[in-house]
């Protein structure tokens, strides 16, 4: 299929090549922007940097607001994603496997709170995050992110666990295996790919949500991302160090890709291609 | 040719039909069971949480002039009417549409391009998979700073090609159909690739005879897409439309970091507008309306994607 397909259109690999390098660029630019000194952006265009430097790096690691944050938001989308996760799974089984009252209006109900504006949610979170001390901690935010995580996890493990035929259940069943035990024991290991990609995007869509988390702290659990939106002083953007602050987000989603590059479609269409 | 060509996928297309009639056939024998009910109960009671202690919240805000937490009158849908009526949340809803439609316009069709551009095979495959799919995963704020540097007329590769290369006027912090543009292509940039990578995977699932099928006919390329490709996308670019148009539709973090929604109001989207008003103004009466609307529109959308999702099948 490949070769024939190549055959026909010897120019659609170059073009999509070249597409990947456009995706590329502004990434490489910002990167760019991240190892020059700050006189020398402002300075003159170049396209290339004139004078290298890791002077932003070293602002980013030793100055306690900028790595703190950073940690801030490893800490609290790990949490979200682990109990998304352990919320989920049960959830997703049922789904997969029987049929309840309302299951169909549950599964739909799930997928509104997915699909709800963030910005609907930011008043009442401000408020009773405060009423309840989960103000500027973060538990608080990662059970905020479950919002619109627990609903994607439920989804994609439903998607996943659906494909493992039912013999598989009956035949444990008959062999003695209570439920938890088969779940534990033979289900769970059966789905780990499923388990992981889950885990993958949960981290993932609570890193990149900036809204929320923002609105719901103010010091102690700060994410990254509002820290970028404060880098504006009196002297001006500091754009290096805020490109450096970009380059070091990126990477944590680009290397854990790697592992799930063949399941990132299925992620992305809430388990359903 | 490509008659013939069509008449084969037709065939299959009729057995891939019957396959699905046995699954749904097959579909009752998931056994009734209202114990499962336990095992959902853990979503249910955190969800509850996120989702519905805070809509009440909002219910209660919107019919209600709160001077101090102790000073409150029942307002009725006064809110609603004020909120409904106010030409700059109408303004904001109009540009919210027209944007999720240009994105719509643009990203699907060039996704479905780039996935039949894709190589199938061989270790490219994945480079080419992590490649496209890397935008997806950056953080949205930082989507918004590297668009932020390189459309800047004087330190971006982007804004200053324009402005030096082109030889056109280009400042988005300026100019409103510039902040348009940037915050245009920066979306395209940021989520043609979820079209891109699900096109993919559907184009992975056409069973291999269908090509070789059309490569006796000797069908050209475009017979191969119009006819094999294209009516065996139909399912995942039913997803891909749904998902773009529900998220463009709710866009925040973008637009708010490299424009903050002006010049003036021109990229000031439905999300950007009602976050001003709640957190930034604190009028929690037009917000919690505000909010409730915007809410119930997006639930009818999410509705008619739910129901269009289930029919089509997996």
């Amino acid at each position: 299929m490949a070769r024939t397909t190549g055959r026909r259109l010897p120019w659609a690999r170059t073009v999509f090549w070249l597409y990947a390098a456009t995706l590329m660029l502004p990434i490489l630019w910002m990167f760019g922007m991240s190892i020059r000194p700050n006189d020398d952006i402002l300075g003159s265009f170049s396209l290339l940097p004139q004078r290298v430097t890791f002077e932003n790096y070293t602002t980013f690691f030793t100055d306690s607001a900028w790595y703190s944050s950073y940690l801030n938001s490893i800490v609290y989308t790990s949490m979200n994603a682990v109990f998304s996760l352990i919320v989920a799974l049960p959830a997703a089984y049922a789904f997969s496997r029987f049929r309840f009252a309302g299951d169909k209006h549950l599964f739909f109900w799930l997928l509104t709170n997915r699909m709800a504006p963030p910005a609907v949610f930011l008043l009442p979170f401000f408020q009773i995050y405060q009423a309840v001390g989960l103000f500027d901690t973060h538990l608080g935010v990662a059970i905020a992110h479950m919002l619109f995580n627990v609903p994607l996890a439920v989804w994609i493990l439903e998607g996943f666990m659906s494909g493992i035929p039912r013999e598989i259940d009956e035949t444990a069943a008959i062999d003695g295996y209570s439920l938890p035990r088969f779940f534990v024991k033979i289900f769970l290991p059966m789905i780990r790919s499923a388990v992981g990609v889950t885990l993958f995007f949960c981290f993932m869509f609570s890193w990149v949500e900036l809204l929320i988390a923002r609105t719901i702290t103010s010091v102690n659990a700060k994410p990254i991302a509002a820290t970028m939106t404060r880098t504006v002083s009196a002297a001006g953007v500091d754009w290096g160090l805020l490109a450096t602050a970009g380059v070091l987000t990126i990477i944590p989603g680009a290397i854990v890709i790697w592992f799930v590059r063949n399941y990132v479609a299925k992620g992305f269409a809430l388990g359903r291609v | 040719m490509s008659e013939q060509s069509t008449a084969v996928a037709g065939g299959e297309a009729g057995t891939a039909a019957t396959t699905k009639e046995a699954a749904d056939a097959q579909a009752p024998v998931k056994p009734k069971n209202n114990r499962a009910w336990f095992l959902v109960l853990p979503v249910v009671v955190s969800v509850a949480f996120t989702a519905v202690i805070p809509l009440m919240t909002v219910v209660n805000f919107s019919v209600q002039d709160v001077f101090s937490p102790d000073d409150r009158i029942f307002v009725g849908l006064e809110w609603f009417r004020s909120v409904a009526r106010d030409p700059e949340v109408r303004a904001a809803f109009v540009r919210t549409l027209i944007f999720s439609a240009q994105v719509l316009l643009l990203e699907i069709p060039l996704g479905v391009a780039l996935a039949v551009a894709m190589p199938r095979r061989g270790v490219w495959v994945s480079v080419a998979l992590v490649l496209v799919a890397l935008p997806l995963l950056i953080p949205w704020n930082v989507v918004g700073t590297i668009w932020q540097i390189f459309a800047r007329p004087d330190i971006g590769l982007g804004g200053w090609a324009i402005n030096n290369v082109l030889g056109l006027d280009f400042n988005y912090t300026l100019d409103s159909t510039d902040a348009w543009i940037t915050v245009l292509i920066m979306d395209v940039w940021h989520w043609t690739p979820l079209v891109a990578l699900l096109a993919y995977a559907g184009l992975r699932s056409i069973p291999q005879p269908y090509f070789q099928a059309a490569q006796i006919d000797g069908a050209s390329a475009w017979a191969v897409f119009r006819h094999i490709q294209l009516p065996r996308l139909r399912g995942v670019l039913t997803i891909a439309i749904l998902l773009r148009f529900m998220d463009s539709f709710m866009i925040y973090t973008e637009p708010f970091v490299v424009t903050g929604g002006g010049p003036g109001n021109a990229t000031s989207f439905l999300s950007i507008l009602l976050s001003k008003i709640a957190v930034g103004q604190f009028d929690l009466g037009p917000a919690g309306a505000f909010s409730l609307l915007y809410f119930l529109f997006v639930q009818i959308l999410c509705y008619v994607f739910f129901t269009v999702l289930t029919r089509s099948g997996r």
